[in-house]
């Protein structure tokens, strides 16, 4: 099925596109007006997370154009950069090789294959359980016992965060909700705007008014002050966007609050796995890639439960939670 | 349609091996050059080649080994597409014939910078596993001692032990490495040793860089 590009949605679009012409000629006069060298970086890590979100309009837009199967395609090959950033930051060895040739080769189109045939029960077991069963297998098979534990949940992780987590995302356009039929690119909208505004509002507010940090050897610009006035926000707009949505305002309220929290939690965890391999970003060791993981830590952990969330919703068949 | 055959393939290896490119204190010229790396894949030199600049690649041929490249479709892509000079390797001639195959190895590879063409040369002459740069071979200060003129430029490539190692044939798309460092400074008289020693220095540097 293709998705109808309804009204909601234009203006939906617009909305984002305009929001991103004013936040680009705002990055780019503060690019000209910096001085100082911290300034720099602040502004050129601005300028990189605007180019981030232009990119990942581009990719919800042909989503959107071309329908369920153009975009589990779409997504896959997110999987594999993002993946590919994640193997190539942290090390494996010579014995892992023939375990990460499965990973990219044959779990990660498994993975968004299963989600397009609507295979549900095994998409969501596919990766934690078989996938983390087979890795320590074909390591076991591969015959070098040096930090096998180590190793064999590295490549866990990498499945479980780059592939599993984010096919979700797009496992949000296979959803059958009742009433809400071709309409579920406006879902996968909404969680993208939620999350990825949300980490933005925390940042300003962090800059405005952040004093008390919630985790400094993890990551200095997380602080109490950006957390909450950031998710009071971003649960405000979410609830105000509750017509794009299958739910009613009270429940679009609850469902933002549980995607801005995983949302926090999933950077917050990427931080530190990037912490423990030394580097500020997925991206910056790797110069000439974008850092698809820095962009995509939040939509990783809140990809999933959002996901069950909508589905638990639209499937316990309570027709009160729908408009 | 070989120097198309040639973009493709170059075009494939730089999505494959994903490489990020530095050029340390040196810039991409069309002066004759002689490319040094350390070796740890077969794909390296399909990937340094396919890092360099279009215009240069047309004028820089690879030295790989006669007794991988030379069947099959490998032989193709080496003969076709890359003009790759390809030359026996010591250990796989007789014992008696060592110095002549070393001679002859020395003649192809001068025959082609006097054709005007930078090479890529690896001059551990086989692969390492990625973690140690192994000692150089002489062939290429016997190069450097006819032809002086040409600047040898040092590589070094990281990762790509990780997407294609010794002894696998399927690869994995992990992000690597290119850094190109400064052309070596070299005395008029540099002993074997010290050319070597210098080489091996330079590579060794670029792996921080």
């Amino acid at each position: 099925m293709n998705f109808k590009l309804d009204h909601q949605m234009f203006l939906v679009l617009n909305g984002i596109i305009g929001g991103l012409v004013v936040a680009r000629l705002v990055g780019f006069a503060l690019s000209r007006g910096a001085q100082s060298e911290e300034r720099k970086s602040a502004i050129d890590d601005l300028n990189a997370r605007i180019r981030g979100w232009w990119i990942m309009i581009a990719i919800f837009y042909i989503s959107f154009v071309i329908g369920p199967a153009g975009s589990m395609l779409l997504f896959a090959f997110v999987s594999v950069l993002a993946l590919r950033e994640y193997i190539s930051l942290i090390s494996t060895t010579r014995a892992d090789h023939r375990m990460l040739f499965w990973s990219f080769f044959v779990f990660t189109p498994l993975q968004y294959w299963l989600w397009y045939k609507g295979w549900y029960g095994l998409a969501v077991i596919l990766i934690p359980v078989y996938a983390f069963l087979f890795v320590p297998i074909r390591l076991a098979l591969a015959g070098e016992t040096t930090g096998f534990l180590d190793r064999a949940a590295r490549i866990q992780w990498g499945l479980m965060v780059c592939v599993y987590c984010i096919s979700y995302a797009p496992a949000l356009l296979t959803l059958n909700i009742p009433g809400y039929e071709g309409q579920n690119a406006k879902l996968l909208m909404f969680l993208v705007i939620v999350v990825q505004v949300g980490e933005a509002f925390q940042y300003v507010w962090t800059k405005l008014i952040g004093k008390r940090k919630i985790a400094p050897n993890i990551s200095p610009d997380k602080t109490w002050e950006g957390f909450i006035g950031g998710l009071a926000t971003t649960v405000a707009l979410g609830t105000a966007l509750w017509w794009m949505t299958p739910f009613t305002p009270v429940h679009a309220l609850f469902l933002s609050l549980a995607a801005a929290l995983m949302g926090f939690a999933g950077s917050l965890t990427m931080s530190a796995i990037k912490r423990d391999r030394g580097v500020k970003d997925f991206g910056s060791t790797i110069d000439g890639h974008g850092g698809t993981l820095d962009r995509l830590d939040s939509i990783c952990f809140s990809a999933p439960l959002f996901f069950h969330l909508t589905r638990w919703i639209s499937v316990s068949g309570h027709p009160f939670l729908f408009r | 349609m070989s120097a198309l055959s040639a973009s493709i393939i170059a075009a494939c290896a730089r999505t494959l091996a994903g490489p990020s490119i530095r050029w340390v204190n040196i810039r991409p010229s069309t002066r004759q050059r002689v490319y040094f790396a350390n070796h740890t894949s077969h794909l390296d030199f399909v990937v340094l080649w396919s890092v360099l600049p279009r215009k240069l690649r047309s004028m820089t041929r690879p030295v790989a080994a006669k007794d991988y490249w030379n069947s099959g479709l490998r032989k193709r892509i080496a003969h076709n597409a890359f003009h790759a000079v390809l030359i026996e390797r010591g250990r796989k001639t007789l014992e008696g014939d060592r110095a002549a195959a070393a001679r002859n190895t020395l003649e192809q590879l001068l025959q082609a910078l006097e054709e005007g063409n930078s090479l890529i040369v690896f001059p551990e002459g086989t692969r390492g596993d990625g973690l140690e740069v192994g000692p150089f071979k002489s062939g290429i200060y016997h190069v450097w001692a006819r032809r002086p003129d040409v600047q040898f430029v040092p590589v070094y490539l990281s990762n790509l032990n990780r997407i294609l190692p010794k002894g696998e044939f399927l690869p994995v798309p992990v992000i690597s490495r290119v850094v190109f460092g400064p052309g070596l400074k070299l005395e008029k008289d540099e002993t074997k040793e010290s050319f070597l020693r210098k080489a091996h220095e330079a590579v060794c540097a670029l792996r921080e860089a």
